[in-house]
Protein backbone atom coordinates (compact mmCIF):
# COMPACT_ATOMS: atom_id res chain seq x y z
CA UNK A 1 0.00 0.00 0.00
CA UNK A 2 1.24 3.47 -0.85
CA UNK A 3 1.55 5.71 2.17
CA UNK A 4 -0.96 8.52 2.69
CA UNK A 5 1.83 11.01 2.11
CA UNK A 6 2.77 9.41 -1.20
CA UNK A 7 -0.88 9.47 -2.27
CA UNK A 8 -1.11 13.16 -1.40
CA UNK A 9 2.01 13.87 -3.41
CA UNK A 10 0.56 12.02 -6.39
CA UNK A 11 -2.64 14.08 -6.12
CA UNK A 12 -0.51 17.23 -6.17
CA UNK A 13 1.50 16.01 -9.17
CA UNK A 14 -1.68 15.31 -11.12
CA UNK A 15 -2.60 18.99 -10.98
CA UNK A 16 0.46 19.91 -13.05
CA UNK A 17 -0.50 18.09 -16.22
CA UNK A 18 -3.39 17.80 -18.68
CA UNK A 19 -3.12 13.98 -18.60
CA UNK A 20 -2.68 11.51 -15.76
CA UNK A 21 0.18 9.56 -17.32
CA UNK A 22 2.51 12.56 -17.03
CA UNK A 23 2.45 12.22 -13.24
CA UNK A 24 4.05 8.77 -13.40
CA UNK A 25 7.59 9.96 -12.68
CA UNK A 26 6.55 11.99 -9.64
CA UNK A 27 4.38 9.10 -8.46
CA UNK A 28 7.23 6.61 -8.71
CA UNK A 29 9.52 9.03 -6.94
CA UNK A 30 7.07 9.44 -4.06
CA UNK A 31 6.52 5.68 -3.82
CA UNK A 32 10.25 5.00 -3.78
CA UNK A 33 10.79 7.59 -1.07
CA UNK A 34 7.96 6.15 1.02
CA UNK A 35 9.48 2.67 0.82
CA UNK A 36 12.87 3.95 1.88
CA UNK A 37 14.70 3.92 -1.42
CA UNK A 38 13.30 1.26 -3.72
CA UNK A 39 10.19 0.23 -5.63
CA UNK A 40 8.24 -3.01 -5.64
CA UNK A 41 5.68 -4.41 -8.05
CA UNK A 42 2.84 -3.60 -5.65
CA UNK A 43 3.77 0.10 -5.77
CA UNK A 44 3.73 0.14 -9.54
CA UNK A 45 0.42 -1.72 -9.67
CA UNK A 46 -1.15 0.80 -7.32
CA UNK A 47 0.23 3.73 -9.32
CA UNK A 48 -1.17 2.13 -12.48
CA UNK A 49 -4.66 2.14 -10.96
CA UNK A 50 -4.43 5.77 -9.83
CA UNK A 51 -3.05 6.99 -13.17
CA UNK A 52 -5.29 4.74 -15.27
CA UNK A 53 -2.32 3.04 -16.91
CA UNK A 54 -1.40 -0.62 -17.43
CA UNK A 55 0.99 -1.97 -14.80
CA UNK A 56 3.41 -2.90 -17.54
CA UNK A 57 3.45 0.70 -18.76
CA UNK A 58 4.34 1.98 -15.29
CA UNK A 59 7.05 -0.66 -15.06
CA UNK A 60 8.38 0.27 -18.51
CA UNK A 61 8.64 3.92 -17.49
CA UNK A 62 10.32 3.06 -14.19
CA UNK A 63 12.81 0.65 -15.77
CA UNK A 64 14.00 3.32 -18.19
CA UNK A 65 15.38 5.67 -15.50
CA UNK A 66 18.43 4.69 -13.49
CA UNK A 67 17.34 6.33 -10.22
CA UNK A 68 14.36 4.04 -9.69
CA UNK A 69 15.61 1.02 -7.77
CA UNK A 70 13.17 -1.68 -8.81
CA UNK A 71 13.24 -4.64 -6.38
CA UNK A 72 16.66 -3.47 -5.20
CA UNK A 73 16.47 -2.29 -1.59
CA UNK A 74 19.19 0.17 -0.65
CA UNK A 75 20.67 1.03 2.72
CA UNK A 76 19.51 3.99 4.81
CA UNK A 77 22.32 5.97 3.29
CA UNK A 78 22.74 5.48 -0.43
CA UNK A 79 26.19 6.69 -1.42
CA UNK A 80 26.60 7.38 -5.12
CA UNK A 81 30.13 8.30 -6.12
CA UNK A 82 30.71 10.02 -9.44
CA UNK A 83 33.25 8.21 -11.60
CA UNK A 84 33.01 10.28 -14.78
CA UNK A 85 35.88 12.15 -16.35
CA UNK A 86 36.27 15.29 -14.19
CA UNK A 87 35.99 13.34 -10.93
CA UNK A 88 38.26 10.60 -12.30
CA UNK A 89 40.96 13.13 -13.18
CA UNK A 90 40.97 14.20 -9.53
CA UNK A 91 41.08 10.75 -7.98
CA UNK A 92 37.54 9.30 -7.88
CA UNK A 93 38.74 5.70 -8.36
CA UNK A 94 41.04 6.05 -5.40
CA UNK A 95 38.16 7.29 -3.21
CA UNK A 96 35.89 4.46 -4.38
CA UNK A 97 38.54 1.87 -3.45
CA UNK A 98 39.05 3.61 -0.12
CA UNK A 99 35.34 3.44 0.66
CA UNK A 100 35.14 -0.22 -0.39
CA UNK A 101 37.96 -0.98 2.05
CA UNK A 102 36.53 1.12 4.86
CA UNK A 103 32.99 -0.24 4.53
CA UNK A 104 34.21 -3.75 3.68
CA UNK A 105 31.78 -4.01 0.76
CA UNK A 106 32.15 -3.84 -3.01
CA UNK A 107 30.54 -1.22 -5.23
CA UNK A 108 26.89 -2.17 -5.71
CA UNK A 109 26.62 -3.82 -2.28
CA UNK A 110 24.96 -2.88 1.01
CA UNK A 111 26.53 -3.26 4.45
CA UNK A 112 25.06 -6.23 6.38
CA UNK A 113 23.45 -3.82 8.89
CA UNK A 114 21.57 -2.16 5.96
CA UNK A 115 23.18 1.13 6.88
CA UNK A 116 25.02 1.99 3.67
CA UNK A 117 24.78 1.10 -0.01
CA UNK A 118 27.75 2.05 -2.17
CA UNK A 119 27.15 2.77 -5.87
CA UNK A 120 29.01 4.53 -8.62
CA UNK A 121 27.25 6.91 -10.99
CA UNK A 122 28.01 8.92 -14.08
CA UNK A 123 28.30 12.72 -13.95
CA UNK A 124 26.18 14.47 -11.31
CA UNK A 125 26.87 17.98 -12.60
CA UNK A 126 29.27 19.00 -9.87
CA UNK A 127 32.48 18.88 -11.90
CA UNK A 128 33.96 22.15 -10.65
CA UNK A 129 33.98 20.71 -7.13
CA UNK A 130 35.27 17.25 -8.06
CA UNK A 131 35.65 14.64 -6.77
CA UNK A 132 32.15 14.36 -5.40
CA UNK A 133 29.42 12.00 -4.28
CA UNK A 134 25.75 12.11 -3.45
CA UNK A 135 24.32 10.60 -0.26
CA UNK A 136 20.54 10.26 -0.57
CA UNK A 137 19.58 13.75 -1.84
CA UNK A 138 22.66 15.66 -0.70
CA UNK A 139 25.85 16.47 -2.60
CA UNK A 140 29.26 16.20 -0.93
CA UNK A 141 31.98 17.97 -2.89
CA UNK A 142 35.75 18.57 -3.02
CA UNK A 143 36.28 15.19 -1.39
CA UNK A 144 39.50 13.93 0.10
CA UNK A 145 40.15 10.65 1.87
CA UNK A 146 39.99 12.44 5.24
CA UNK A 147 36.74 14.19 4.35
CA UNK A 148 35.20 10.90 3.22
CA UNK A 149 36.22 9.26 6.53
CA UNK A 150 34.57 12.09 8.43
CA UNK A 151 31.35 11.79 6.38
CA UNK A 152 31.20 7.98 6.72
CA UNK A 153 31.59 8.27 10.49
CA UNK A 154 28.55 10.55 10.61
CA UNK A 155 26.23 8.08 8.83
CA UNK A 156 24.23 6.40 11.57
CA UNK B 1 33.33 42.02 -17.91
CA UNK B 2 29.91 42.90 -16.55
CA UNK B 3 28.17 39.77 -15.30
CA UNK B 4 24.76 39.20 -16.83
CA UNK B 5 23.93 35.56 -16.16
CA UNK B 6 25.92 35.01 -12.97
CA UNK B 7 25.47 38.52 -11.57
CA UNK B 8 23.70 37.39 -8.41
CA UNK B 9 25.85 34.36 -7.60
CA UNK B 10 27.62 34.74 -4.29
CA UNK B 11 25.24 37.40 -2.96
CA UNK B 12 23.55 36.49 0.33
CA UNK B 13 20.16 34.80 -0.13
CA UNK B 14 20.32 35.43 -3.88
CA UNK B 15 17.58 32.84 -4.36
CA UNK B 16 14.90 34.92 -2.66
CA UNK B 17 12.44 37.03 -4.63
CA UNK B 18 12.92 40.17 -2.53
CA UNK B 19 16.66 40.14 -3.22
CA UNK B 20 16.22 39.39 -6.90
CA UNK B 21 13.74 42.27 -7.19
CA UNK B 22 15.97 44.60 -5.16
CA UNK B 23 18.78 44.05 -7.63
CA UNK B 24 16.57 45.09 -10.54
CA UNK B 25 14.85 41.77 -11.18
CA UNK B 26 11.31 41.47 -12.60
CA UNK B 27 11.55 44.84 -14.37
CA UNK B 28 12.16 43.29 -17.80
CA UNK B 29 9.00 41.18 -17.65
CA UNK B 30 6.93 44.24 -16.76
CA UNK B 31 8.36 46.12 -19.76
CA UNK B 32 7.83 43.05 -21.95
CA UNK B 33 4.16 42.76 -20.99
CA UNK B 34 3.63 46.25 -22.45
CA UNK B 35 5.21 45.24 -25.78
CA UNK B 36 3.73 43.26 -28.65
CA UNK B 37 4.83 39.59 -28.49
CA UNK B 38 6.15 39.61 -32.06
CA UNK B 39 8.32 42.62 -31.22
CA UNK B 40 9.95 40.60 -28.44
CA UNK B 41 10.61 37.72 -30.83
CA UNK B 42 12.21 40.22 -33.21
CA UNK B 43 14.37 41.67 -30.42
CA UNK B 44 15.69 38.23 -29.52
CA UNK B 45 16.34 37.50 -33.21
CA UNK B 46 18.19 40.81 -33.54
CA UNK B 47 20.28 40.09 -30.45
CA UNK B 48 21.80 37.10 -32.27
CA UNK B 49 21.32 34.88 -29.18
CA UNK B 50 22.04 31.24 -30.02
CA UNK B 51 20.89 28.30 -27.89
CA UNK B 52 23.24 27.58 -24.99
CA UNK B 53 22.25 23.95 -24.65
CA UNK B 54 24.74 22.95 -27.30
CA UNK B 55 23.16 23.19 -30.73
CA UNK B 56 23.65 26.94 -31.10
CA UNK B 57 20.44 27.51 -33.05
CA UNK B 58 19.05 31.06 -33.22
CA UNK B 59 16.69 31.43 -30.26
CA UNK B 60 14.55 34.14 -31.87
CA UNK B 61 14.17 32.09 -35.04
CA UNK B 62 13.12 29.05 -32.98
CA UNK B 63 10.43 31.16 -31.31
CA UNK B 64 9.24 32.54 -34.65
CA UNK B 65 8.27 29.04 -35.85
CA UNK B 66 5.46 28.91 -33.28
CA UNK B 67 2.05 29.38 -34.95
CA UNK B 68 0.40 32.72 -34.13
CA UNK B 69 -3.14 31.34 -33.80
CA UNK B 70 -4.20 32.35 -30.26
CA UNK B 71 -6.74 29.52 -29.98
CA UNK B 72 -4.02 26.83 -30.03
CA UNK B 73 -2.48 25.76 -26.70
CA UNK B 74 1.29 26.34 -26.69
CA UNK B 75 3.98 25.26 -24.27
CA UNK B 76 7.41 26.37 -23.16
CA UNK B 77 9.77 23.72 -21.78
CA UNK B 78 12.94 24.72 -20.05
CA UNK B 79 15.61 22.11 -20.59
CA UNK B 80 17.31 21.81 -17.21
CA UNK B 81 18.32 18.19 -17.68
CA UNK B 82 21.95 19.21 -17.45
CA UNK B 83 23.78 15.94 -17.98
CA UNK B 84 26.68 16.44 -20.37
CA UNK B 85 29.67 15.42 -18.24
CA UNK B 86 31.68 18.49 -17.25
CA UNK B 87 28.64 20.78 -17.24
CA UNK B 88 27.29 22.50 -14.13
CA UNK B 89 26.22 25.98 -15.23
CA UNK B 90 22.45 25.45 -15.23
CA UNK B 91 22.68 23.99 -11.75
CA UNK B 92 24.60 27.12 -10.68
CA UNK B 93 21.85 29.36 -12.04
CA UNK B 94 18.95 27.34 -10.60
CA UNK B 95 20.51 26.86 -7.16
CA UNK B 96 21.46 30.50 -6.75
CA UNK B 97 19.25 32.62 -8.97
CA UNK B 98 16.02 30.73 -9.71
CA UNK B 99 14.08 33.96 -10.26
CA UNK B 100 16.33 34.91 -13.17
CA UNK B 101 15.29 31.70 -14.90
CA UNK B 102 11.62 32.29 -14.02
CA UNK B 103 11.73 35.83 -15.42
CA UNK B 104 13.34 34.56 -18.63
CA UNK B 105 10.60 31.94 -18.88
CA UNK B 106 7.84 34.51 -18.25
CA UNK B 107 9.09 36.73 -21.08
CA UNK B 108 9.54 33.78 -23.42
CA UNK B 109 6.08 32.40 -22.65
CA UNK B 110 4.52 35.81 -23.33
CA UNK B 111 6.45 36.16 -26.60
CA UNK B 112 5.33 32.77 -27.94
CA UNK B 113 1.87 32.81 -26.35
CA UNK B 114 2.39 29.87 -23.99
CA UNK B 115 0.13 29.71 -20.96
CA UNK B 116 1.87 26.72 -19.40
CA UNK B 117 5.60 26.14 -18.97
CA UNK B 118 7.55 23.22 -17.53
CA UNK B 119 11.05 23.13 -16.14
CA UNK B 120 12.52 19.69 -16.84
CA UNK B 121 15.18 19.35 -14.14
CA UNK B 122 17.35 16.27 -13.82
CA UNK B 123 16.38 14.08 -10.89
CA UNK B 124 19.70 14.34 -9.11
CA UNK B 125 19.28 18.12 -8.70
CA UNK B 126 17.02 17.82 -5.68
CA UNK B 127 18.33 21.02 -4.12
CA UNK B 128 17.75 22.98 -7.32
CA UNK B 129 14.25 21.56 -7.71
CA UNK B 130 13.37 22.64 -4.17
CA UNK B 131 14.79 26.10 -4.85
CA UNK B 132 12.69 26.38 -8.02
CA UNK B 133 9.52 25.19 -6.27
CA UNK B 134 10.06 27.76 -3.52
CA UNK B 135 10.75 30.52 -6.06
CA UNK B 136 7.60 29.62 -8.02
CA UNK B 137 5.56 29.75 -4.80
CA UNK B 138 7.00 33.20 -4.02
CA UNK B 139 6.14 34.41 -7.52
CA UNK B 140 2.53 33.19 -7.28
CA UNK B 141 2.15 34.82 -3.87
CA UNK B 142 3.20 38.16 -5.38
CA UNK B 143 0.94 37.81 -8.41
CA UNK B 144 3.97 37.44 -10.69
CA UNK B 145 2.63 34.11 -11.95
CA UNK B 146 -0.86 32.76 -12.48
CA UNK B 147 -3.93 34.51 -13.81
CA UNK B 148 -3.39 38.07 -15.01
CA UNK B 149 0.18 38.17 -13.75
CA UNK B 150 1.53 41.63 -12.91
CA UNK B 151 -2.02 42.90 -13.46
CA UNK B 152 -1.79 42.23 -17.19
CA UNK B 153 -4.07 40.27 -19.52
CA UNK B 154 -1.49 37.49 -19.66
CA UNK B 155 -1.67 34.34 -17.54
CA UNK B 156 1.03 31.75 -17.02
CA UNK B 157 1.58 28.67 -14.87
CA UNK B 158 5.07 27.24 -14.39
CA UNK B 159 5.64 23.71 -13.09
CA UNK B 160 8.74 21.73 -12.20
CA UNK B 161 9.03 18.27 -13.77
CA UNK B 162 11.72 16.11 -12.22
CA UNK B 163 13.65 13.62 -14.31
CA UNK B 164 15.09 10.52 -12.69
CA UNK B 165 18.45 9.69 -14.20
CA UNK B 166 18.54 9.57 -18.00
CA UNK B 167 20.99 11.69 -20.02
CA UNK B 168 18.88 11.23 -23.14
CA UNK B 169 16.19 13.51 -21.66
CA UNK B 170 18.43 16.43 -22.61
CA UNK B 171 17.51 15.62 -26.23
CA UNK B 172 14.49 17.83 -26.72
CA UNK B 173 12.03 15.31 -28.09
CA UNK B 174 13.06 12.68 -25.51
CA UNK B 175 12.40 15.35 -22.89
CA UNK B 176 8.86 15.76 -24.26
CA UNK B 177 8.27 12.00 -24.17
CA UNK B 178 9.45 11.97 -20.57
CA UNK B 179 7.02 14.73 -19.52
CA UNK B 180 4.26 12.77 -21.21
CA UNK B 181 5.05 9.83 -18.92
CA UNK B 182 6.64 7.60 -21.55
CA UNK B 183 10.07 6.03 -21.91
CA UNK B 184 12.29 8.92 -22.96
CA UNK B 185 13.24 7.91 -26.47
CA UNK B 186 13.73 10.60 -29.11
CA UNK B 187 10.96 11.27 -31.62
CA UNK B 188 11.27 11.37 -35.36
CA UNK B 189 11.64 14.90 -36.72
CA UNK B 190 9.79 16.41 -38.55
CA UNK B 191 7.37 17.34 -37.22
CA UNK B 192 9.49 19.66 -35.14
CA UNK B 193 8.33 20.60 -31.63
CA UNK B 194 7.47 24.13 -32.79
CA UNK B 195 4.54 22.61 -34.66
CA UNK B 196 3.87 19.38 -32.75
CA UNK B 197 5.68 19.22 -29.43
CA UNK B 198 4.40 18.54 -25.93
CA UNK B 199 1.01 16.76 -26.08
CA UNK B 200 1.16 17.38 -29.83
CA UNK B 201 0.99 21.17 -29.36
CA UNK B 202 3.43 23.86 -30.52
CA UNK B 203 6.32 23.91 -28.07
CA UNK B 204 9.54 25.82 -27.57
CA UNK B 205 12.33 24.04 -25.70
CA UNK B 206 15.12 26.30 -24.43
CA UNK B 207 18.10 25.69 -22.18
CA UNK B 208 18.35 27.35 -18.74
CA UNK B 209 21.27 29.60 -19.72
CA UNK B 210 19.50 30.67 -22.93
CA UNK B 211 16.44 31.72 -20.93
CA UNK B 212 18.63 33.48 -18.37
CA UNK B 213 19.88 35.79 -21.15
CA UNK B 214 16.39 37.01 -22.07
CA UNK B 215 15.68 39.58 -19.30
CA UNK B 216 18.91 41.46 -20.09
CA UNK B 217 18.10 41.54 -23.82
CA UNK B 218 14.71 43.14 -23.07
CA UNK B 219 16.17 45.57 -20.57
CA UNK B 220 19.30 46.68 -22.41
CA UNK B 221 18.34 45.99 -25.99
CA UNK B 222 19.42 43.58 -28.70
CA UNK B 223 22.16 45.88 -29.98
CA UNK B 224 23.88 45.95 -26.59
CA UNK B 225 23.75 42.16 -26.40
CA UNK B 226 25.06 41.63 -29.92
CA UNK B 227 28.13 43.74 -29.18
CA UNK B 228 29.30 41.26 -26.54
CA UNK B 229 31.26 38.27 -27.86
CA UNK B 230 31.83 37.61 -31.54
CA UNK B 231 29.77 38.69 -34.52
CA UNK B 232 28.32 35.25 -35.19
CA UNK B 233 28.21 34.05 -31.57
CA UNK B 234 27.17 37.13 -29.63
CA UNK B 235 26.60 37.48 -25.93
CA UNK B 236 28.11 36.18 -22.72
CA UNK B 237 28.78 32.48 -22.15
CA UNK B 238 29.11 30.61 -18.90
CA UNK B 239 32.08 28.24 -19.08
CA UNK B 240 32.22 25.31 -16.67
CA UNK B 241 35.86 24.57 -15.99
CA UNK B 242 36.92 21.32 -14.36
CA UNK B 243 39.90 18.99 -14.21
CA UNK B 244 43.55 19.90 -13.70
CA UNK B 245 43.28 23.67 -13.14
CA UNK B 246 43.98 25.75 -10.03
CA UNK B 247 40.57 27.40 -9.85
CA UNK B 248 37.83 25.28 -11.40
CA UNK B 249 34.31 26.69 -11.46
CA UNK B 250 31.87 28.81 -13.45
CA UNK B 251 33.20 31.71 -15.50
CA UNK B 252 30.95 34.12 -17.38
CA UNK B 253 33.00 35.63 -20.20
CA UNK B 254 32.33 36.95 -23.69
CA UNK B 255 31.86 34.33 -26.38
CA UNK B 256 35.14 33.98 -28.24
CA UNK B 257 37.39 34.03 -25.15
CA UNK B 258 40.35 31.80 -26.01
CA UNK B 259 41.05 28.52 -24.25
CA UNK B 260 44.41 29.91 -23.14
CA UNK B 261 42.90 33.08 -21.65
CA UNK B 262 40.26 31.06 -19.80
CA UNK B 263 42.67 28.52 -18.31
CA UNK B 264 45.76 30.63 -17.66
CA UNK B 265 44.28 34.03 -16.80
CA UNK B 266 40.89 33.32 -15.31
CA UNK B 267 41.42 29.88 -13.79
CA UNK B 268 44.91 30.52 -12.43
CA UNK B 269 46.64 28.03 -14.72
CA UNK B 270 47.37 24.34 -14.30
CA UNK B 271 46.79 22.61 -10.96
CA UNK B 272 50.36 21.41 -10.60
CA UNK B 273 53.57 22.09 -12.50
CA UNK B 274 52.66 19.46 -15.09
CA UNK B 275 52.01 20.89 -18.55
CA UNK B 276 48.65 20.83 -20.29
CA UNK B 277 48.02 17.82 -22.50
CA UNK B 278 44.46 18.14 -23.78
CA UNK B 279 41.30 20.17 -23.32
CA UNK B 280 37.76 19.05 -24.01
CA UNK B 281 36.10 22.36 -24.91
CA UNK B 282 32.37 21.65 -24.82
CA UNK B 283 31.39 18.64 -22.74
CA UNK B 284 32.53 15.09 -23.40
CA UNK B 285 30.86 14.87 -26.83
CA UNK B 286 33.21 17.57 -28.12
CA UNK B 287 36.45 16.31 -29.72
CA UNK B 288 39.41 17.40 -27.61
CA UNK B 289 41.94 20.09 -28.45
CA UNK B 290 45.67 19.67 -27.84
CA UNK B 291 48.18 22.02 -26.25
CA UNK B 292 48.94 23.39 -29.74
CA UNK B 293 45.36 24.67 -30.10
CA UNK B 294 45.01 26.81 -26.99
CA UNK B 295 44.49 30.01 -28.95
CA UNK B 296 41.20 28.73 -30.31
CA UNK B 297 38.36 31.09 -29.41
CA UNK B 298 35.55 29.44 -27.49
CA UNK B 299 32.54 30.14 -29.69
CA UNK B 300 30.26 28.07 -31.93
CA UNK B 301 31.99 28.75 -35.25
CA UNK B 302 35.66 28.81 -34.20
CA UNK B 303 35.35 25.44 -32.52
CA UNK B 304 33.39 23.97 -35.43
CA UNK B 305 36.21 25.13 -37.73
CA UNK B 306 38.62 23.13 -35.54
CA UNK B 307 36.47 20.03 -35.92
CA UNK B 308 35.16 20.32 -32.36
CA UNK B 309 32.21 22.13 -30.80
CA UNK B 310 31.24 24.59 -28.10
CA UNK B 311 28.51 22.26 -26.88
CA UNK B 312 27.48 23.14 -23.36
CA UNK B 313 30.63 25.17 -22.64
CA UNK B 314 32.08 22.52 -20.33
CA UNK B 315 35.85 22.88 -20.47
CA UNK B 316 37.66 19.81 -19.09
CA UNK B 317 41.38 20.31 -18.67
CA UNK B 318 43.89 17.44 -18.57
CA UNK B 319 47.58 17.60 -17.78
CA UNK B 320 50.37 15.23 -18.87
CA UNK B 321 49.44 12.69 -16.19
CA UNK B 322 46.11 11.93 -17.88
CA UNK B 323 45.91 8.70 -19.87
CA UNK B 324 44.03 9.24 -23.10
CA UNK B 325 43.00 5.59 -23.34
CA UNK B 326 41.43 5.80 -19.90
CA UNK B 327 39.75 9.09 -20.77
CA UNK B 328 38.32 7.60 -23.98
CA UNK B 329 37.15 4.54 -22.04
CA UNK B 330 35.43 6.54 -19.28
CA UNK B 331 33.71 8.83 -21.78
CA UNK B 332 32.59 5.97 -23.96
CA UNK B 333 31.33 3.97 -21.00
CA UNK B 334 29.12 6.96 -20.21
CA UNK B 335 27.53 7.03 -23.68
CA UNK B 336 27.04 3.30 -23.66
CA UNK B 337 25.35 3.53 -20.24
CA UNK B 338 23.10 6.34 -21.44
CA UNK B 339 22.12 4.94 -24.83
CA UNK B 340 18.32 4.83 -24.77
CA UNK B 341 18.13 1.60 -26.76
CA UNK B 342 15.96 2.90 -29.56
CA UNK B 343 18.31 2.34 -32.50
CA UNK B 344 20.76 -0.48 -33.17
CA UNK B 345 23.96 1.38 -34.12
CA UNK B 346 23.96 3.22 -30.79
CA UNK B 347 22.44 0.51 -28.58
CA UNK B 348 24.82 -2.21 -29.78
CA UNK B 349 27.68 -0.08 -31.08
CA UNK B 350 28.46 1.97 -27.98
CA UNK B 351 28.79 -1.05 -25.61
CA UNK B 352 30.98 -2.77 -28.23
CA UNK B 353 33.26 0.29 -28.28
CA UNK B 354 33.33 0.22 -24.49
CA UNK B 355 34.34 -3.45 -24.39
CA UNK B 356 37.23 -2.86 -26.78
CA UNK B 357 38.35 0.29 -24.96
CA UNK B 358 38.16 -1.48 -21.62
CA UNK B 359 40.44 -4.30 -22.75
CA UNK B 360 42.95 -1.86 -24.25
CA UNK B 361 42.89 0.21 -21.05
CA UNK B 362 43.46 -2.92 -18.93
CA UNK B 363 46.42 -4.14 -20.97
CA UNK B 364 44.46 -6.85 -22.73
CA UNK B 365 44.11 -5.20 -26.13
CA UNK B 366 44.65 -7.14 -29.35
CA UNK B 367 46.52 -6.09 -32.48
CA UNK B 368 43.89 -4.62 -34.80
CA UNK B 369 41.77 -3.18 -31.97
CA UNK B 370 42.36 0.42 -33.08
CA UNK B 371 41.14 -0.47 -36.56
CA UNK B 372 38.17 -2.23 -34.98
CA UNK B 373 37.32 0.94 -33.03
CA UNK B 374 37.54 2.98 -36.22
CA UNK B 375 35.33 0.60 -38.12
CA UNK B 376 32.72 0.65 -35.32
CA UNK B 377 32.81 4.45 -35.36
CA UNK B 378 32.08 4.43 -39.09
CA UNK B 379 29.09 2.19 -38.51
CA UNK B 380 27.64 4.40 -35.76
CA UNK B 381 28.34 7.94 -36.95
CA UNK B 382 25.51 9.54 -38.90
CA UNK B 383 23.43 6.37 -38.67
CA UNK B 384 21.71 6.94 -35.36
CA UNK B 385 18.33 8.38 -34.55
CA UNK B 386 19.63 11.20 -32.37
CA UNK B 387 23.03 12.83 -31.70
CA UNK B 388 23.96 10.59 -28.73
CA UNK B 389 25.72 8.02 -30.92
CA UNK B 390 27.44 10.78 -32.87
CA UNK B 391 28.65 12.28 -29.60
CA UNK B 392 30.23 8.98 -28.58
CA UNK B 393 32.03 8.74 -31.91
CA UNK B 394 33.18 12.36 -31.98
CA UNK B 395 34.71 12.02 -28.52
CA UNK B 396 36.54 8.81 -29.42
CA UNK B 397 37.74 10.07 -32.80
CA UNK B 398 39.17 13.16 -31.09
CA UNK B 399 41.19 10.93 -28.77
CA UNK B 400 42.36 8.61 -31.57
CA UNK B 401 43.28 11.41 -33.95
CA UNK B 402 45.58 13.15 -31.50
CA UNK B 403 46.81 10.32 -29.27
CA UNK B 404 46.82 7.20 -31.44
CA UNK B 405 50.30 6.26 -30.23
CA UNK B 406 49.00 5.94 -26.65
CA UNK B 407 46.40 3.40 -27.74
CA UNK B 408 49.07 1.50 -29.71
CA UNK B 409 51.43 1.58 -26.71
CA UNK B 410 48.73 0.12 -24.45
CA UNK B 411 48.18 -2.73 -26.92
CA UNK B 412 51.88 -3.41 -27.60
CA UNK B 413 53.24 -3.05 -24.06
CA UNK B 414 50.20 -3.97 -21.94
CA UNK B 415 50.66 -0.85 -19.86
CA UNK B 416 50.09 2.89 -19.84
CA UNK B 417 52.35 5.41 -21.52
CA UNK B 418 51.24 8.38 -19.39
CA UNK B 419 51.34 7.09 -15.81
Amino acid sequence: MLSEEAKKEIEKALRKYPNKRSAVMDALRSAQKARGGHLEKADMDEIAVILEMQSVEVNAAAAFYTMYNIDKPVGRHHIQVCRNISCSLLGAEHLIKHMERTLNIKTGETTPDKRITLSTVECLGSCGTAPMMQINDDFHENLTEAKVDEILKGLK
Amino acid sequence: MEQIILKNLGKPDSHKLENYAASGGYKAIQSALKMRPDNIVQMVKDSGLRGRGGAGFSTGLKWSFIPKDPTIQKYLCCNADEGEPGTFKDRGIMDNDPHLLLEGMMITSYAIGASVAYIYIRGEFDFGARRLDAAIDEAYAKGYLGKNMFGSNFSLDIYVHKGFGAYICGEETALLESIEGLRAQPRKKPPFPALAGLYGKPTVINNVETLACIPAIIEKGPEWFSKIGTEKSPGPKVFCVSGHVKKPGLYELPMGTTVRDLIFNHCGGMLTGRPLKAVIPGGVSAPLLTARELDTPLDFDSLAAKGSMLGSGAVIVMDESACMVKSAYIINRFFSHESCGKCTPCRDGTPWLTRVLKRIEHGEGNPGDIELLESLCTNIFGRTFCPLGDGAVMALRGHLKNFREEFQFHIDHKRCMAS
